[in-house]
């Protein structure tokens, strides 16, 4: 990975419209964007899938303790599955993730060409 | 003397000796309240999951699961789908804009006064409450695990209370990190360990644990014995209320984890929001694998050592180490009686930490000092001074509390106000432009208030006890609850984000904030000017 250069925060805060300039540049855009993509779908699914749980035991008793491997329920299997999930889009997140910081790096490269036009 | 004791003490001298190698290195306030900023993903992974890891999960839901089977399983679902929360939404935009405590994020875009304080409140509030739960466990289980050798509740707490001001007072950070360290790879050896010896009484088959697990004898209270699958739901969450109570621990626990502060603080002790994001991984690969775990105690103690005999031995709460004593004998017994012990030290010191950091960051140089410390260093005395009188009060409330107190509902309120209070107002400054000083406060007290009044009005507070319940264990107000749920999250945390919208919205546009609001995002998203990691 190259070098970023790197800005001095207090100098660039004295000159907030760099900021504003940096949260204008497409690179910085689509990083948002990519996120987004990335992030609102995954977190309303993990809650969705999450609270599927505790509504199906709560309100679907009798689907639930259906019995699946000999003793073994839908329940506890179910329960099982949250954390295979979870780890699941733990991994997709880190994956994701490697764009996500590709592209900061491209903003931290826009924002040092913005302070060498002499802003 | 025994050997719970002598595992006890070598534990203490390993820390103490940690201590004093960190109070060497605690020279600067980087240095005291963020361990440098130096801490590798795979060590702050597993001091986040030290940190997490209570005698309330440890024991606890051990506890839980041997006496009431899979609803106590729910909490361990819960526990672990919350780093999720921590991973996609918070860690790292938190570490990027922040420095020691969660109120900087929230100061960073608006009045930092009144948010500061509001914020301070909120941190040491959760912090204290949860403190205390943990101090008069710690009290009734060490004097219980040490019967025989002379050392009361009283000697206990104190002693538990005086480690943990050394640690966090000396040693900082730092060694608050490495005990938290120790101890959660002590806690998540001892649970495979005891794991493997549960599935190794059932002849390695899981068909022979799961059908002894489905049929659980013990006697209830008036004596008849009764048989319970222990794999099927609602044992101890019933009607009517039983569904919406799992919905609403479901809520307070995804949503209260990543307003944790004690949780929250250990972000700012990595160099960047990468390592921070791969040290929630290490995170959850150890807490997910924990908390399956605990069901291999909690059944293996309803099935092999029995729910009477640990009603008649201590307690749900004695189920791990029973366990333990029946698989492994005294020694087996002593060595998991010493990790629950070195549990509860550790997650009272990084709870101590965040509770003085909070103080002595938000309150003492951002308040009073108006930002600047006035004297070098003056803002890490200010800390140990606050480490100090925080461990005093938490030391004397839990002495004056007993052992028996009923306590359970203060980690419950803890995750309330920490997903009502805290989170709303972290997820509006980052996310939300128009958001303003009056949003956060409002936010802040809203879910602070809904939190504290809906316990109160509950039934872990509230409850007509029957004649023959001891007077120390019975509930604050004998009367019937006016609040069903004993977990408030369902109604605490709408009202909490309903208090940061209508404060945002009935007051003023902050511009300057707003303004501001690019600056944040570009700070949050990329890392630029983020606090470094201090050089060797």
């Amino acid at each position: 990975m190259p070098t970023p250069p790197s800005p001095d925060p207090h100098t660039a805060s004295a000159t907030a419209s760099v900021w504003n300039r940096v949260a204008q540049t497409d690179d910085f855009k689509k990083l948002l964007a990519v996120k987004k993509a990335f992030v609102i779908p995954a977190t309303i699914f993990f809650v969705l899938y999450y609270f599927a749980l505790p509504i199906s035991v709560g309100y679907f008793p009798a689907f639930v303790q259906r019995k699946v491997w000999g003793p073994v329920n839908i329940a506890y299997l179910f329960a099982l599955s949250q954390f295979i999930v979870a780890w699941l889009i733990a991994y997709f997140y880190v994956r994701a993730a490697r764009e996500f910081d590709a592209r900061a790096a491209a903003v931290i490269k826009d924002l040092g060409n913005l302070e060498a036009k002499g802003n | 003397m025994n050997t719970t004791l002598i595992l006890f003490l070598a534990f203490i001298a390993i820390t103490l000796g940690i201590t004093a190698w960190a109070s060497r290195l605690s020279g600067s306030s980087a240095s005291y309240f963020a361990a440098n900023r130096r801490v590798s993903a795979w060590q702050n992974g597993v001091a986040v999951a030290g940190d997490y890891m209570s005698a309330a999960s440890f024991l606890g839901i051990a506890g839980l699961i041997a006496f009431f089977g899979y609803d106590g399983f729910m909490y361990s679902v819960g526990f672990l789908v919350a780093y999720l929360t921590v991973l996609l939404v918070v860690a790292e935009p938190l570490r990027n804009a922040g420095k020691y405590t969660m109120a900087d994020v929230l100061a960073y875009r608006l009045h930092p006064h009144p948010v500061r304080a509001m914020a301070s409140l909120s941190t040491i509030t959760v912090s204290t409450f949860y403190m205390i739960a943990q101090m008069v466990g710690a009290g009734a289980l060490v004097a219980l695990l040490l019967k025989g050798s002379g050392i009361s509740f009283r000697v206990a707490v104190s002693g538990v209370g005086v480690l943990m001001i050394v640690y966090v007072v000396f040693g900082g950070m730092i060694a608050t990190t490495w005990v938290q360290i120790i101890k959660a790879i002590l806690l998540i050896s001892g649970t495979i360990l005891l794991s493997f010896m549960v599935l190794a009484h059932f002849g390695f088959s899981l068909g022979a644990f799961f059908t002894a697990v489905s049929q659980v004898h013990y006697h209830l209270p008036d004596g008849t014995e009764v048989v319970k699958d222990f794999l099927t739901p609602g044992l101890r969450y019933k009607p009517p209320y039983g569904a919406l109570d799992l919905l609403s621990l479901g809520m307070a626990l995804i949503f209260g984890t990543a307003g944790l502060p004690h949780i929250l603080v250990r972000f700012y002790t990595v160099p960047d929001a990468k390592t921070a994001r791969f040290s929630v991984v290490w995170a959850m690969w150890l807490i997910g694998i924990f908390y399956i775990l605990t069901t291999f105690l909690g059944w293996g103690a309803a099935t092999i050592v029995g729910r009477d005999f640990i009603a008649k031995n201590g307690g749900n709460n004695m189920s791990a180490p029973l366990l333990a004593n029946a698989l492994g004998g005294p020694i087996f017994f002593a060595f998991i009686s010493a990790i629950a012990f070195a549990t509860i030290l550790a997650v009272v010191a990084g709870l101590t930490i965040s509770a003085s950091t909070s103080f002595a960051h938000d309150v003492w140089t951002n308040i009073v000092r108006r930002g600047q410390e006035h004297n070098p260093g003056e803002e890490r005395r200010v800390a140990r001074i606050a480490a100090f009188v925080v461990g005093a009060i938490s030391i004397a409330i839990a002495i004056v509390l007993g052992p028996t107190a009923n306590v359970a509902f203060l980690v419950a309120l803890a995750f309330a106000v920490a997903a009502s209070a805290n989170l709303p107002v972290i997820l509006f400054s980052i996310f939300w432009k128009r958001f303003n000083t009056a949003g956060a406060v409002a936010g802040l007290a809203t879910g602070l208030l809904a939190s504290i009044v809906l316990i109160f009005m509950g039934p872990s507070i509230m409850t007509v006890d029957a004649p023959t319940v001891a007077a120390a264990a019975r509930h604050i107000i004998q009367h019937a609850p006016i609040f069903p749920l004993e977990n408030p999250g369902i109604l605490s945390i709408p009202l909490g984000f309903l208090g940061a919208i209508l404060g945002t919205l009935l007051s003023k546009r902050d511009l300057a904030g707003e303004e501001k609001f690019a600056e944040l995002q570009v700070r949050a998203n990329t890392g630029l000017g983020a606090e470094k990691a201090v050089a060797h």
